[in-house]
């Protein structure tokens, strides 16, 4: 009977306390943020999505290399000797046209490892995080800024430079080797000459 | 009222049925706001918020809104089921508890059916909930459903026998069966000289008698922590597992009727129902009404609390709490307010 009495003691003991703490918890104030609405603050250094400052690049490809998914896809054509591309930001001069940069954020794994390689810290992730995509395709970040007339434009441009240093290294070299059978011709006269 | 009514209406039996759809007017505004509080309550306990979207304000449109989903909705008969006994239960449950709010006192000038065997009538119809929950679970043809039909079943019998001694301790004191007398009988504020003359205050012995009568409403009206006829985690959702649309819906708005019932009870027996607590200050028929249904609310509210805060029992716990403990106080504590009764 005591033993009965002291259990019904605790159990109401106990159903008062928890509904005390229930009564607390319901006047104070929520935590929750009402996200569309509000949107907290991202903390700095937050891995959310690359972005290409494209100006920047010079095309070196050490970010391509550092990414362990090949997320990165970069193609380079060396520019023609008649153009200055002028220089990056941090000074680095320009070589080559970059005409596609490709980041495939469907296979990215936000490791930042491409981001310490690059010498003109032009690839960086940017704080944001909404662009989810119904169509895996739009997930393929393009950021070179060239169009694709201007990109067989520089690529032409650059094939007829090289068939010209071709040429001329051709000629260059069919003089040389003229000049060395002219040489040779001469060293034979000259020797037949003294032979004579 | 009903003069009232007949006065502005021409026809009489119209007059009638606007009388009579008063109680469901109050059951479905009650319903939609008091679904709403419930998440409110819930979300704030836990630190949430609740609906914030729907409608503006806190999300106030967020039951309509769930309502026209449901209306919407497929209307789902299983190919096994009874479907005769299936469509049935929803509607019966539901009609069961809107007949008992026949003898509810709203206020001074509106009762449905001034009857002097109103308690009796009212804890008589009330056990039609137990029938349609019945037969919802057995036209179901669904384990779930069943078992959790049968625990229902039982449960409301078990638990049906400390309401009706408690109600007795209060028909002691007031000596009537009428809500409509008993409510009169509270007017005034004697006791101590400001307390009003509700009967929680005029027997000590009905304090307990209200604790006993409050455990034994949360496990009629079937509420945590005696929810086991739809305990999700152990019977998907008990007799309603069939259930879908509104024939769902009828379920939810009955089981918040019958929370509501049992809280204006409640209300009328121990805490003078339609009376102010301030004597004549505030004592209206509308008034009357609002006080009426401050101290439901204010009950359902203490329900939708102990909701948010305790545990479900055990089936064994359940029936153990109900037979071996309830059912004796009960028992003694009748012969002692029937005791105080005498002596004073």
């Amino acid at each position: 009977m005591q033993k009965q009495l002291k259990e019904g003691y605790q159990t109401f003991k106990s159903i008062f306390i928890g509904m005390a703490i229930t009564l607390r918890h319901l006047f104070q104030p929520s935590v929750t943020i009402q996200y569309p609405d509000v949107r907290v603050e991202l903390p700095p250094g937050v891995r959310s999505k690359l972005y290409v400052n494209i100006d920047d690049c010079i095309g070196c490809l050490l970010c391509a290399r550092a990414c362990p998914v090949n997320c990165i896809d970069i193609e380079t054509v060396k520019a023609t000797s008649d153009v200055d591309l002028g220089k990056t930001s941090t000074g680095n001069p320009k070589r080559l046209w970059v005409t596609q940069f490709d980041i495939d954020m469907s296979k990215c794994m936000y490791c930042d490892l491409c981001v310490y390689p690059c010498p003109t810290n032009c690839i960086y992730m940017v704080p944001e995080y909404e662009y989810s995509e119904f169509d895996r395709k739009n997930l393929i970040f393009e950021f070179s800024n060239l169009s694709p007339e201007k990109v067989t434009e520089v690529k032409d441009k650059l094939e007829k430079e090289n068939e010209e240093k071709n040429r001329q290294k051709e000629l260059a070299q069919q003089k040389k080797d003229q000049e060395k059978k002219d040489q040779e011709t001469d060293t034979d006269t000259d020797a037949g000459k003294a032979g004579e | 009222m009903l003069e009232f009514l007949e006065n502005i209406i021409p026809s009489s039996p119209v007059a009638l049925v606007v009388f009579a759809l008063f109680p469901m007017v109050i059951i479905i505004v009650y319903a939609l706001f008091a679904i709403w509080l419930e998440r409110k309550v819930a979300g704030f306990i836990q630190d949430r918020l609740g609906p914030m979207r729907t409608g503006g304000f806190h999300g106030w449109a967020q039951t309509i809104a769930d309502m026209l989903k449901l209306i919407q909705k497929e209307d789902i008969i299983p190919k096994d089921a009874s479907s005769f006994l299936f469509k049935l239960a929803p509607f019966m449950i539901f009609t069961a508890s809107y007949a008992a709010f026949a003898v509810i006192p709203f206020s001074s000038g509106y009762i449905g059916s001034n009857i002097n065997i109103g308690v009796f009538y009212l804890l008589a119809i009330t056990s039609f909930l137990t029938i349609s929950i019945i037969m919802a679970s057995w036209a179901s043809n669904n384990k779930w459903s069943l078992v959790g039909g049968m625990r229902t079943a039982a449960q409301m019998v078990s638990y049906e026998v400390p309401t009706i001694v408690t109600v007795l301790s209060v028909l002691i004191v007031a000596g009537s069966m009428n809500l409509m007398t008993i409510t009169e009988m509270q007017t005034g504020n004697d006791i101590m000289g400001f307390l009003p003359n509700w009967f929680i205050f005029q027997n000590p012995f009905l304090i307990v008698a209200f604790a006993i009568f409050a455990i034994s409403m949360l496990a009629e009206s079937h509420r945590v922590p005696f929810d086991l006829p739809e305990s999700e985690s152990e019977l998907v959702a008990g007799y309603q597992t069939e259930y879908s649309g509104m024939r769902w819906g009828m379920f939810m708005l009955a089981e918040y009727a019958d929370m509501l019932l049992l809280s204006l009870l409640g209300a009328t027996l121990f805490f003078g129902g339609w009376n102010s607590p301030f004597g004549t200050f505030m004592s209206g028929p509308i008034w009357g009404f609002g006080w009426f249904m401050l101290k439901g609310m204010l009950l359902v509210f203490v329900m939708m609390w102990i909701r948010w805060t305790l545990p479900r029992y055990r089936v064994d716990q359940l029936m153990h709490i109900c037979w071996s403990i309830l059912i004796p106080l009960s028992f003694v504590n009748f012969v002692l307010v029937a005791l105080w009764e005498m002596i004073f």
